[in-house]
C-alpha cells in the first residue's frame, strides 16, 4: 500500500515539475531494467568502437604465424585466428564497422524513406500512389536479396554497403512515416498552422515530423539490429567489407574451414553480433513502450 | 458601420465515393464590422465547413466571398498570405488544435515568425508574445510549458492568443467553448467579448449551443443541411421564429425549473443525407407541418419581417414557438 502511494507521488511530482514529452518518455524508459541494461551495453560498445585504437591490446592486422589458432589465454584473451591475429582486437575494431554501417544505413533509410513517406502522406492522391507503389515494388523483393544484388552491382566498399543495406530499408520507413503523417495531418493543429499562413515545408518539418518521431525511433532501433545482421551477412558472402579490415561477418566467413577444429574463432564474433542485436531489440521494445502516449506512467 | 464580409451563394461540395456531399449549399449573409454572426445547427449541418470556407482554409466550389470590398474567392498565394493576417480562426478542440511538441511561447510566436512581424526582431516578438499572454489571461510563467500540462481553459486561451498574434480584424470561432466546462465557458466567452470591444473584432461564432450563441451574437443564422433556414437578430429569434426547425431547436433548450410546463416539439426521423440532396425542402421529411409543396419545391430564404429571413413555404402558417419562460433567462450568467 505504502509502496504504491510513494510511487504515485513520484509520478505526480515528475509531471508537475514542468517536463516535456521526451522527459516523460525517459522517465518511463528508466523504469524498464532490460532496456536500461541494453542501453548501457550499447553505449559501452559505441565507446569501445570509438576508442578502438586505445582499447584493443594489439593492432587488428598484426600477424604472427607462430601464434596462429591459439585458444583463449592470458596474452590473447579470446585467442588468435589462422593468421595469428588477436581476435579480441579484431572484434573491437570490427565493432566500428558494424555499428557505423548499422547506424549510417538506418540514417540513410530514415532520411530517404522519411522524405518519401512524408510527401506521400501529406500530398496524398497521385503523389501518394506513385511513391507508395514504387515502395511496394521495392518491398516485394526480399531485403537481403536486394542488398546482395546492390552490393554485387557496386564495387565492394563501406559506402556502397551502407547504401545497399539502406535502400532495402527505405520502404519500411516510408510506410511507417506515411501512416503517422496521415494520422497527424487530420488533427486540428495542422489546420491551425495553415490558418496562420505556414508553408507546406514548414508544416511538414515543424509540425508533422516532430510528432511522428516516436515510431521512427522504435523502428530505427529495431532496424539497426537488422542492418548489423545484413552487413555481417554481406561480408560473410564476400560482398561487404573486404579483408584485412575486420568485420564481424567477415570474421565468421573466415572461420568456415576451421570451424570444427577451432570453434573459438567463430564463437566470439558470433557472440558480439548476438549481444549487439539482442541489446538493440530489447532497447527497441522498451522505447516502444516508453514512447507510447497511451501507456502514461 | 460598414460591411466587412459578404458571402454570396457560397457552395462547398465534397466528392466522395458514394456521391457529392453538399456540405454548404447556397449560403448568403453579410457581417458588419465589429459584430458577431452566430451560426447554429446540429452536428453535420455544415457550419464548420462554412467557417473554414469563409477564411479560405477550404476552396469554395462556387460563390463569392467579399472581404473588405475585395473578392477573395480565389486568391493567389501572396494574396492568401496577406489575407491570413486579417482573418484568423479559433478552433473547437483545445486538445488537438495545439501542437503537443511546441511550448506556449513557440505556438504564439509562430504566426509572427511566419509573417516576419516586427521586422523579424526576436526580442520584440517575444515581448509581444508575453503581452498577448497578459491580454488573454495566461500567466507569463506558463510561457515555457507544453499544452499537455495545462487544462482546457488555458489551452483555449493559447488558441485565442495565437489567433490574435497577427492582429486580425475577423475571426471565425468554431465551437470554441463546446469542449470546455460550463464555468470555463463563461470565462472564455467573456474574454472573447472583451477582446471584441477592445479591438473592434468581427466574429463568426459557430456553435450548437443556443444559450451560448444568444449570449454573444448580434445576428443568428440557423443552418440545416448546408443551408441557412432562418436568419435574424439574435433577440428576435427567441421571440419569433418562422422556420419549424428553429422552433424545434428552441423548444429543446433545457429550462432548469421544476413544475414549468413546456411544449416540446419532437422531431421524428433522421437528418436526411447531405449526399446529392433532392431539390425539395430539406427539412420536409422531418417537418411536423409538411405540405405537398414542401416535397416539390425548394424554398428560398425570403424576408418575412424587417431583418428577419426564413426559408420555408409555410412560414406564414406555422406558429412561432413560445418559450415557457422569460427569454432573458436563457443566458449564461455574466461574471
Amino acid at each position: 500500500m505504502s509502496r504504491t502511494s510513494s510511487k504515485h507521488k513520484k509520478t505526480a511530482k515528475n509531471q508537475a515539475s514542468g517536463t516535456g514529452y521526451w522527459a516523460n518518455a525517459w522517465f518511463r524508459l528508466k523504469k524498464n531494467k532490460g532496456a536500461m541494461i541494453s542501453l548501457a551495453v550499447l553505449i559501452l560498445m559505441v565507446l569501445i568502437a570509438i576508442f578502438a585504437d586505445i582499447v584493443s591490446p594489439y593492432p587488428y592486422d598484426l600477424q604472427n604465424a607462430d601464434h596462429a589458432f591459439q585458444t583463449p589465454s592470458k596474452q590473447h584473451l579470446l585467442g588468435t585466428d589462422n593468421f595469428g591475429r588477436d581476435i579480441l582486437s579484431r572484434i573491437i575494431h570490427g565493432g566500428r564497422i558494424s555499428l557505423l554501417v548499422g547506424f549510417s544505413s538506418i540514417i540513410f533509410a530514415i532520411i530517404l524513406g522519411g522524405l518519401l513517406g512524408a510527401l506521400s502522406g501529406y500530398y496524398a492522391g497521385a503523389v501518394d500512389n506513385i511513391i507508395m507503389r514504387s515502395m511496394d515494388i521495392l518491398m516485394a523483393i526480399p531485403g537481403m536479396l536486394l542488398a546482395i544484388t546492390l552490393a554485387a552491382a557496386f564495387e565492394p566498399g563501406l559506402n556502397n554497403v551502407i547504401i545497399a543495406i539502406g535502400v532495402a530499408e527505405v520502404p519500411i520507413y516510408a510506410r511507417v512515416i506515411r501512416s503517422s503523417v496521415l494520422t497527424i495531418k487530420g488533427q486540428e493543429f495542422i489546420e491551425a498552422a495553415e490558418s496562420i499562413g505556414a508553408s507546406d515545408a514548414r508544416i511538414i518539418l515543424r509540425h508533422i515530423i516532430p510528432n511522428c518521431m516516436a515510431p521512427i525511433i522504435v523502428q530505427a532501433t529495431l532496424g539497426m539490429a537488422g542492418a548489423i545482421l545484413s552487413v555481417a551477412a554481406l561480408s560473410f558472402l564476400g560482398l561487404g567489407i573486404q579483408p584485412p579490415t575486420p568485420e564481424w561477418g567477415s570474421m565468421l566467413a573466415n572461420v568456415r574451414q576451421h570451424l570444427t577444429t577451432y570453434p573459438h574463432m567463430a564463437v566470439f564474433p558470433g557472440l558480439a553480433i548476438m549481444i549487439t542485436i539482442f541489446a538493440l531489440n530489447i532497447l527497441g521494445d522498451g522505447l516502444r513502450d516508453a514512447l507510447d502516449p497511451r501507456l502514461k506512467n | 458601420m460598414s460591411t466587412l464580409l459578404e458571402v454570396r451563394d457560397l457552395k462547398k461540395y465534397f466528392k466522395t465515393p458514394s456521391g457529392t456531399v453538399h456540405a454548404v449549399d447556397g449560403v448568403n449573409f453579410s457581417i458588419e464590422e465589429g459584430k458577431t454572426l452566430g451560426v447554429v445547427g446540429e452536428s453535420g449541418c455544415g457550419k464548420s465547413t462554412l467557417g473554414r470556407t469563409v477564411i479560405r482554409l477550404l476552396q469554395p466550389t462556387a460563390g463569392t466571398i467579399i472581404y473588405d470590398g475585395r473578392d477573395i474567392s480565389s486568391p493567389s498565394k501572396e494574396e492568401l498570405k496577406v489575407l491570413r493576417r486579417e482573418m484568423q480562426m479559433i478552433f473547437q478542440d483545445p486538445f488537438s488544435s495545439l501542437n503537443p511538441r511546441m511550448t506556449v511561447k513557440d505556438t504564439i510566436l509562430e504566426p509572427m515568425e511566419i509573417h516576419r512581424l516586427y521586422d523579424g526582431d526576436r526580442t520584440k516578438q517575444s515581448e509581444a508574445v508575453l503581452n498577448l499572454m497578459d491580454t488573454v489571461g495566461l500567466a507569463r510563467r506558463l510561457a515555457n510549458s507544453y499544452p499537455h500540462e495545462l487544462d482546457g481553459g488555458r489551452r483555449q486561451r493559447i488558441g485565442i492568443a495565437r489567433a490574435l498574434a497577427l492582429d486580425p480584424r475577423f475571426i471565425v470561432c468554431d465551437e470554441p467553448v463546446s469542449a470546455l466546462d460550463v464555468s470555463i465557458q463563461a470565462q472564455i466567452l467573456n474574454l472573447m467579448q472583451d477582446l471584441q470591444e477592445e479591438k473592434n473584432l468581427t466574429y463568426i461564432f459557430i456553435t450548437h449551443d443556443l444559450s451560448v450563441v444568444k449570449h454573444i451574437s448580434d445576428i443568428i443564422c440557423v443552418m440545416y443541411l448546408g443551408q441557412i433556414v432562418e436568419m435574424c437578430p439574435s433577440k428576435t429569434l427567441f421571440k419569433q421564429q418562422y422556420h419549424p426547425y428553429s422552433q424545434a431547436l428552441l423548444s429543446a433548450i433545457p429550462y432548469p425549473k421544476v413544475g414549468v410546463k413546456r411544449k416540446r416539439i419532437l422531431l421524428r426521423g433522421e437528418i436526411s443525407s447531405p449526399i446529392d440532396p433532392k431539390p425539395i425542402c430539406r427539412f420536409a421529411t422531418r417537418c411536423p407541418h409538411a405540405k405537398p409543396i414542401c416535397f416539390k419545391e425548394e424554398p428560398t430564404l425570403v424576408r418575412v419581417e424587417d431583418q428577419h429571413y426564413a426559408a420555408c413555404h409555410l412560414q406564414k402558417e406555422s406558429q412561432p414557438y413560445e418559450l415557457p419562460f422569460p427569454e432573458d433567462t436563457v443566458e449564461i450568467e455574466n461574471k
